[in-house]
C-alpha cells in the first residue's frame, strides 16, 4: 500500500468481544460504501463477525465489551500479551456500559432475577482498563464506524490519533437543533465528548453520555444548571449512570 | 439607494415568485419552548406561506450560509509519487429572507474579515457574491442590545431592506438586481405620509430597547482588567461547550484537518468552525495548551469581540444580537459580563476616594 510515496504494511488485527451485544463489532462490518477499502487496510487475524479464520498473531487487538466473568479476565490477559496495541472500543469496554447497572444490586439478587435458580458464574462489571493496560479507547454505544475508520487510517499512516475534546453541543448547534434544555429536558450534551455528530439530540432524544466525559468538563456548573432550571436531579443522576461513564465525577460529589 | 413602497399582499407575491425560482431560506418556527415561546431558525422555504414574517429572532444566525460550520476546502489525489489538488468554489445562488439589521451588520463584519483584507477567502467570496439578501426591521426583544453597538439600523450589505410601515413595506433597494425583480411588481414612490411613517417606525424601534450595554471606552477597560477576578468568576460558570460561538453571527474562528481517504489514494482538507471557549482551542503541537483555564478562554472571546477588533479595525465584532446570551446554559451574557467589569472598576477603592477639599 502506498500513501504519499510511503509504503505501509497491512495491520494485523484481531477483534474480540466480551460482555456486550457485539453491536460495535457489527458496526465495523457495516457501511458498505467504504467496507472494501477498510478491509484492504487490514489483515484480519481473528474477527468472528468478518472471518472464520482464527490466529493469535495480531498487532492490534480491538476489545469490545465489559468484563464480568473470571474466564473473561484470563482471556483478556492473553489477548493483551499477544497484542502490541490494545484498543478498547464501545462504551462497555471503555466504561462498563449499560451492563454496569448490575453493580447497583447484590450479585445474587441480579442472578436470581434473570436466571432463577440456575447457577451462573458472574462478577461485578469491570471496564477493560480495570484489568489490563489500554493503549487507546474509542467510546460510543455503538462506536461510530466513521471514527473507527479515521483512527485505523491514522494508525496505518502513522499520523496523530485523537478524539474530539469538546462536548456534543458543538455538533448539535452546527445542526441548528433546538437545545433540549429549552424543551425542559436534561441532556448530557454539554459534558459529553463529541464525535457522534449529535445523532441522538438531532432526533430530539437527550444525550445519555455514551461517549463519556469531554475533556476538562465543568461538572459543577452542569449540576448547578440542572438545579437552577428546577429539573429533577433524579433524572440527571439516572442519565449520568446509564452508561457508567461519569462515575469519577459522581463520586466527587458524594 | 432607491426607495419604494409596496403593499403587503403585493410584497408576498414578489417573495413567492422569488422563492419559487430560487433556493431560498427564511425564518420558520421549528419548536415551541417549555414556556410556550416559539423558536425560530432560518430554514429552506418553498413558498411565501413557509415564511414566518412576524418572527422575533432566530436561535442561530445566518453566518453558516456564507461560512459553513463544516466544509471541504479541497481534495488531494496522490499518484505516481506526486499529488494534485482539486479545489472548487462553486456556490449555488441563494436567497436569504428576513435578516435583521444586526444579522446584515454581522455579514458586513465578516466581509471585512474574509474579503476586504489582504487575503480574501475565495470560498467566502463565491458564496457572498451569489447570495441575495432581503432584510426586515423588527421591534427589539427585551434583551437585544444592538443599539448600543449602533447596529439597530443598517445601510449596506443587503440587496433589499424592508421596513414595516403598517399595510405597506418601505423598501430600501440597494442593488440593480433587486430593482429589476421589483419592477415586475406593483411598487410606488413613497408619499410624504409613507416617509413620516418610516420615521415613526424608526423612532419606535429606537425607543423600544430595554437593554443597554455601555461600550464606550470598552477596549481600554478590557486592557486594564486583564487580571480581573471577574474572568475567573464567569469562567467558573462556563461549560466550555462552544455554543456561544456556534450561534454567534460573527464568530468565524475555525479548525483545519487533513483527512486521508480510507483507500489512502487521496486526502481531503476540512474546515470546521471552532470556538475559543473549547478546551483545545489554544493547544499546540506537543500538547502545550496556552489557555488551559476556562476564565482565560472566556476572556479571550471577549477580547476578540470587544478589544482586538475594536483597536485594529475600529469596530467591535459583536453586533448585540445576544444570541450567545440566550443560548448559554450557564447564563453568561455580554451585558452582565461587561457590566460586571465596569462595576468592579467603579467600586475600586482607589478610584472612588474623594478628591481633597478646596480650601
Amino acid at each position: 500500500m502506498q500513501h504519499l510515496g510511503f509504503s505501509h504494511n497491512k495491520i494485523k488485527i484481531g477483534s474480540f468481544d466480551f460482555t456486550c451485544c457485539e453491536g460495535c463489532q457489527l458496526q465495523l462490518a457495516n457501511r458498505e460504501s467504504t467496507l472494501p477499502a477498510f478491509l484492504e487496510l487490514l489483515d484480519i487475524r481473528n474477527f468472528r463477525e468478518i472471518s472464520s479464520e482464527k490466529h493469535d498473531d495480531y498487532d492490534i487487538a480491538l476489545v469490545e465489551g465489559s468484563i464480568t466473568r473470571e474466564d473473561e479476565v484470563e482471556r483478556l490477559k492473553t489477548i493483551r500479551s499477544n497484542a502490541k496495541v490494545l484498543i478498547a472500543y464501545g462504551s462497555c469496554a471503555c466504561f462498563g456500559g449499560v451492563n454496569s447497572l448490575k453493580n447497583r444490586f447484590p450479585l445474587e439478587e441480579s442472578v436470581k432475577e434473570v436466571y432463577g435458580e440456575k447457577q451462573i458464574d458472574t462478577l461485578p462489571v469491570r471496564r477493560v482498563s480495570d484489568i489490563v493496560h489500554v493503549d487507546f479507547s474509542i467510546p460510543g454505544c455503538p462506536v461510530s464506524k466513521e471514527e473507527v475508520e479515521r483512527i485505523v487510517v491514522s494508525v496505518v499512516t502513522g499520523s496523530m490519533i485523537g478524539l474530539p475534546k469538546y462536548p456534543v453541543c458543538v455538533e448539535c448547534k452546527q445542526k441548528l437543533n433546538t437545545c433540549l434544555f429549552d424543551l425542559g429536558e436534561i441532556c448530557l450534551g454539554p459534558i459529553t465528548r463529541a464525535g457522534c455528530d449529535a445523532v441522538c439530540t438531532t432526533g430530539k432524544t437527550p444525550c445519555l453520555g455514551c461517549r463519556g466525559p469531554a475533556e476538562d468538563i465543568n461538572f459543577t456548573s452542569f449540576t448547578e444548571l440542572v438545579t437552577e432550571k428546577q429539573l429533577p436531579v433524579d433524572d440527571m443522576n439516572e442519565k449520568l449512570g446509564f452508561y457508567n461513564c461519569f462515575e469519577e465525577f459522581r463520586h466527587d460529589k458524594s | 439607494m432607491i426607495y419604494k413602497v409596496i403593499a403587503k399582499p403585493e410584497f408576498e407575491k414578489f417573495i413567492d415568485a422569488l422563492v419559487k425560482a430560487n433556493l431560498s431560506y427564511g425564518p420558520q418556527q421549528v419548536d415551541t419552548d417549555k414556556d410556550g415561546n416559539p423558536i425560530y431558525q432560518f430554514k429552506e422555504v418553498k413558498a411565501v406561506g413557509d415564511i414566518a414574517f412576524d418572527y422575533t429572532a432566530t436561535a442561530s444566525s445566518a453566518k453558516h450560509f456564507l461560512t459553513p460550520y463544516r466544509e471541504t476546502l479541497s481534495h488531494f489525489t496522490f499518484a505516481n509519487g506526486d499529488w494534485e489538488q482539486d479545489i472548487s468554489y462553486d456556490s449555488k445562488p441563494l436567497v436569504l429572507i428576513g435578516l435583521r439589521p444586526c444579522d446584515i451588520s454581522a455579514i458586513n463584519i465578516l466581509d471585512d474579515v474574509l474579503l476586504n483584507e489582504h487575503f480574501p477567502s475565495p470560498y467566502y467570496l463565491a458564496r457572498r457574491k451569489n447570495t441575495f439578501i432581503i432584510g426586515m426591521d423588527h421591534l427589539p426583544l427585551p434583551d437585544c442590545f444592538c443599539k448600543s453597538l449602533n447596529h439597530h439600523t443598517v445601510t449596506t450589505g443587503f440587496n433589499l431592506f424592508c421596513s414595516d410601515i403598517g399595510d405597506k413595506y418601505y423598501l430600501s433597494i440597494n442593488s440593480s438586481k433587486a430593482y429589476n425583480y421589483l419592477k415586475e411588481f406593483d411598487i410606488a414612490d413613497p408619499t410624504d405620509e409613507d416617509d413620516c411613517k418610516l420615521i415613526d417606525r424608526r423612532k419606535l424601534i429606537k425607543q423600544s430597547f430595554k437593554t443597554d450595554v455601555e461600550v464606550t471606552g470598552l477596549p481600554s477597560f478590557l486592557d486594564i482588567e486583564f487580571d480581573s477576578p471577574i474572568w475567573t468568576k464567569w469562567g467558573d460558570k462556563c461549560l466550555n461547550c462552544g455554543t456561544c460561538a456556534m450561534v454567534c453571527p460573527t464568530c468565524y474562528c475555525y479548525n483545519m484537518e487533513d483527512r486521508p481517504d480510507i483507500d489512502l489514494k487521496g486526502s481531503s482538507r476540512q474546515k470546521q468552525l471552532y470556538s475559543c471557549n473549547l478546551v483545545d482551542f489554544a493547544e499546540v503541537a506537543g500538547g502545550h495548551n496556552f489557555r488551559p483555564k476556562n476564565g482565560d478562554r472566556l476572556k479571550y472571546r471577549y477580547y476578540h469581540h470587544y478589544l482586538g477588533f475594536a483597536e485594529n479595525d475600529n469596530q467591535p465584532i459583536c453586533v448585540g444580537c445576544n444570541r450567545c446570551g440566550r443560548a448559554c446554559l450557564a447564563d453568561i451574557n455580554p451585558k452582565d459580563v461587561i457590566n460586571d467589569l465596569r462595576m468592579e472598576k467603579e467600586s475600586c477603592m482607589i478610584c472612588v476616594s474623594p478628591s481633597p477639599d478646596k480650601t
